[in-house]
């Protein structure tokens, strides 16, 4: 059914490609725009830069998102930064620098086009983003300030306090609350996306369920726009919100769009260790505390005395052993892995044995308690209230946590997935960070999509597309709907004794376990072979109380569950086809001697994207292989020694 | 630790009423919404009808969880959201007593779900700074004063839980309204606008049925962001301005 996957991408030199393409677009008149509908699912820096765009060049936009407003998406939780190659600080920085560095962060598995689009758009963010009101931190002489982040020598990445997430997440929510009240966009929150409708191959519509009445409704449109995030969650316990989950692009999987590269997850080295099996989460403690805090265990295995009392003979720091150039600031899929080796030889610290000590007390001993705390103090606060410990005298427990999946649906260089008419952007897509993301990269790319990218590129399949909007009492809408319901009443009807959490839970320690930090071959089929029965007994032992004509939170859950067992399975089988290690996919039987990352650029340079073969029934994926080629970089092997 | 919990529990328009349950074997590093999610799996399985609370991000900055706590909003570990707030809080034993944030603006869903819409409503009459995508300027162009951006920023901070109604003995938004009214005023992007903005928007409170402000400063005590009650102050004063203004044609 599908042929080559065909990326698109213009010809051309790389810095003038993305000018001469919009320079030869299509477009859509004005007068025609308002004729033309469009679906935009999820309201993140992502979809509610995209909804307000579109529906200030005079589209007509439903927007539809899980929370009680579109204030509340997930970005509004990111706390570091948002890139951009203004070189403010006179230090050098450029499109290409930036370009460079976000594809030597990913590991060399990212398309060149696109990353180098990405980086050209940035400056315009910044602009938009401060006319919007956005209130970055400035200096003293009233200019905008920057910080340095990891995977760059240059200082390009700007900020509001550590709430740039939120700042700029307010900035769209606001644009598009205009566009609310002008009557352009149509909003609906707690409203969830269950299932995408495709007529004559086009995505022409979605259908979805109120989660406040549990009305199940069909919504057509000229195109739809999957803005809906990544799938950290599958884990069950990440740094990601609650409701964040991998439904929405996992349905449009299973109606044929390809997913792309699902086992790329990035694990981020600094969160709160988990306490105890009742946590629901986890939160991130900013990696900026490694400038001054040291890491280590004890060096003897289960060692239960208070970390005061183990002395400094008797201490690893094994970081700064390992890798004595970088030490504690070793880059963030390293840090990770090496925390994991040393729990694994039972030299994890805290009740779980899963956590290393960051410790302080060197820093506070050179530069004083009073200065840390100037420079962490919100940090050390958070810190206390989750784990009521004081950090200022004992040392910090930390332990890595998923944060962020570099996986997502294929998109071409337009973002539309190889559905004509399914545009796919922000997390929820595949396409600029290639296996390892830098920080303060991911704010970036949302909004780029969304205000930059999108408005250009959805009015070339629209341009094709006038009168050919279906009625939602097309025969593929009725089916979509009926299938909704159906998979609503089975999964009301088990009546079984096990909570929806409890098989969560147990998918993510598995997946944690087998496909997490570092996986192997046996590990992966050991999870391939136990998803299957997990997911079995999902279907016959889940307890789900009430009906589905209402407000019920578990048989919201219960859905997205039943999804993460599928889509579990699909990121372990691309974990095991992905025969090499890159970026945050480390295989153990590909690494160099001092256990660093082997990527293997002869057999495995490509976009790997999967296509459902279930009819019904889990039947193996076929993987479609974009190859990736590099014309401007070079590929070369990350060191960090 | 054990606690004893009740819980508001309402389905519709029917009149809703306190109901006790136990959280037994509740370790102290348990979050206060865990707590919940442990209480909840339990009925579930039991196949009893489930508490409803929403929450989302879980770290204090996305502003859904909306639960009052004891009679406060957001519980006792100020500045905070609920989700932030941890069992070794309260004593082994104790009784927990908890209901929806209530405000007559927000309206009833379940349990200790409510609907908070009318916030949403508040920024849409005017919460924003016109700015077509495409057509900014370069953002270094118009310098701010440091002092300026970070009041600013302190007003931006708002996470938009809706706690100040819900502390009010008014069901007064205005700490709500004037964090937004102060942020864009204070930044000569949002001046353009500043009339006719804060204009719309103290309509849209009032037309929402929020009271007004009488200086009991219990938004301010609840806040989680830490929203100063002096932008109370910014609100009145652009208002007036605002007013005069518009009087005068200008």
């Amino acid at each position: 059914m599908i042929g080559t996957l065909d990326s698109r991408v213009p010809p051309g030199p790389l810095e003038t490609k993305w000018s001469n393409y919009k320079d030869h677009a299509r477009l859509v008149s004005p007068t025609n725009r308002r004729k033309f509908e469009v679906i935009v699912v999820g309201s993140g820096l992502a979809g509610g830069s995209a909804a307000s765009s579109l529906g200030e060049m005079g589209y007509h936009v439903k927007c539809f998102c899980y929370q009680d407003s579109p204030r509340r998406a997930h970005s509004i939780a990111a706390q570091g930064g948002i890139n951009a190659a203004k070189n403010y600080q006179n230090d050098g920085d450029s499109v290409f620098r930036l370009f460079y560095d976000t594809i030597k962060g990913g590991d060399f598995r990212s398309r060149e086009a696109n990353v180098y689009r990405l980086a050209e758009v940035s400056n315009l963010i910044i602009d938009q983003c401060v006319e919007q009101g956005v209130p970055f931190a400035r200096e003293y002489g009233g200019l905008l300030a920057n910080r340095s982040f990891g995977g760059a020598q240059v200082s390009r990445t700007f900020y509001a306090r550590g709430q740039t997430g939120q700042q700029l997440l307010l900035g769209a929510y606001q644009g598009l609350c205009r566009q609310i009240a002008a009557g352009t966009v149509e909003m609906y929150p707690e409203t969830e996306m269950l299932d995408l409708v495709l007529v004559d191959g086009h995505a022409k519509g979605i259908i979805t369920r109120s989660l406040i009445t549990g009305q199940i409704q069909a919504h057509s449109a000229d195109a739809v726009v999957l803005a809906t995030g990544g799938y950290g969650n599958v884990f069950y316990l990440s740094t990601n919100a609650r409701g964040c989950n991998v439904t929405a692009t996992y349905r449009a999987y299973k109606k044929g769009a390809l997913f792309a590269n699902p086992c790329y997850t990035q694990i981020h080295p600094t969160c709160i260790p988990v306490s105890g099996k009742h946590q629901s989460k986890l939160t991130l403690m900013s990696e900026s505390l490694r400038n001054d805090g040291r890491v280590w265990v004890p060096k003897k295995t289960h060692d239960t005395r208070k970390p005061s009392e183990i002395p400094e003979a008797e201490r690893d720091y094994y970081l700064e052993r390992k890798y004595p150039s970088f030490g504690n600031l070793a880059p963030r899929d390293i840090s990770s892995r090496s925390a994991k080796e040393v729990c694994d030889e039972g030299r994890g610290v805290g009740e779980t044995g899963r956590g290393v000590f960051l410790d302080f007390q060197d820093a506070i001993a050179r530069l004083g308690e009073e200065t840390i705390r100037e420079r962490y103090g919100n940090l050390f606060d958070i810190y206390e209230k989750i784990t009521g410990e004081d950090a200022y005298h004992r040392p910090m427990r930390i332990y890595p946590a998923v944060h962020y999946t570099m996986g997502g649906l294929w998109v071409d260089y337009n973002l539309m997935s190889n559905i004509p008419g399914l545009h796919v952007i922000g997390e929820a897509n595949f396409s600029d960070h290639g296996a390892n993301r830098l920080g303060a990269s991911a704010l970036m790319q949302g909004l780029a999509d969304g205000y930059f990218v999108l408005p250009y590129t959805l009015p070339i399949y629209l341009a094709g597309q006038l009168g050919k909007r279906p009625a939602v009492d097309h025969p593929e809408f009725k089916k979509a709907e009926s299938e909704v319901r159906a998979r609503v009443e089975r999964m009301l009807n088990v009546k079984g004794k096990r909570s929806i959490d409890s098989f969560h839970r147990e998918l993510g320690l598995l997946l944690w376990d087998k496909c997490g930090m570092a996986r192997n071959a046996a590990g992966l089929r050991e999870a391939l072979n136990r998803i299957p029965e997990l997911r079995e007994e999902f279907w016959n032992n889940i307890s789900i109380p009430g009906s589905g004509a209402e407000f019920n939170q578990t048989l919201e859950r219960g859905g997205r569950v039943a999804d993460f067992l599928e889509f579990g399975e699909l990121m372990c089988t691309d974990a095991l086809e992905r025969d090499e290690s890159c970026g945050g996919h480390f295989r153990e039987e590909h690494q160099t001697p001092d256990g660093e990352a082997l990527r293997n650029d002869a057999d495995f340079a490509s976009v790997f994207a999967w296509e459902y073969q279930g009819n019904g029934a889990m039947a193996a994926p076929k993987l479609h292989r974009e190859p990736l080629s590099f014309d401007t970089v070079e590929l070369a092997q990350r060191s960090y020694k | 630790m054990n606690f004893k919990l009740r819980v508001w529990r309402q389905a519709g328009a029917v009149k809703g009423r306190l109901v006790n349950y136990e959280a037994t074997g509740i370790s102290p590093n348990t979050s206060f919404l865990e707590m919940l999610d442990i209480v909840n799996e339990r009925l579930a399985v039991k196949g009893e009808d489930p508490i409803a609370f929403e929450s989302d991000c879980r770290e204090g900055i996305c502003g859904t969880c909306c639960l009052t706590i004891n009679g406060e909003a957001h519980g006792p570990d100020h500045p905070g959201a609920a989700c932030q707030l941890y069992m070794r809080r309260f004593k082994d034993g104790a009784t927990i007593t908890v209901e929806p944030f209530r405000a007559r603006p927000f309206k009833f869903i379940k349990d200790l779900v409510v609907d908070r819409s009318a916030l949403d409503r508040i920024v849409q009459a005017g919460g924003f700074v016109a700015a077509r995508a495409g057509s900014a300027p370069e953002a270094n162009s118009i310098p701010i004063a440091k002092h300026k951006a970070d009041l600013a920023m302190e007003a931006a901070a708002c996470i938009g839980c809706g706690a100040c109604a819900a502390a009010c003995p008014n069901a007064s938004a205005m700490l709500f309204t004037s964090a937004k009214v102060s942020h864009l005023a204070l930044l000569p992007q949002g001046h353009p606008q500043r009339t006719d903005r804060v204009l719309k928007m103290v309509q849209a409170m009032d037309a929402e049925g929020f009271g007004n402000c009488s200086n009991f400063y219990e938004c301010e005590a609840v806040c989680p962001a830490e929203i100063s009650a002096s932008f109370i102050a910014k609100l009145n004063r652009e208002y007036e301005i605002a007013t005069v203004r518009k009087r005068a044609g200008m």
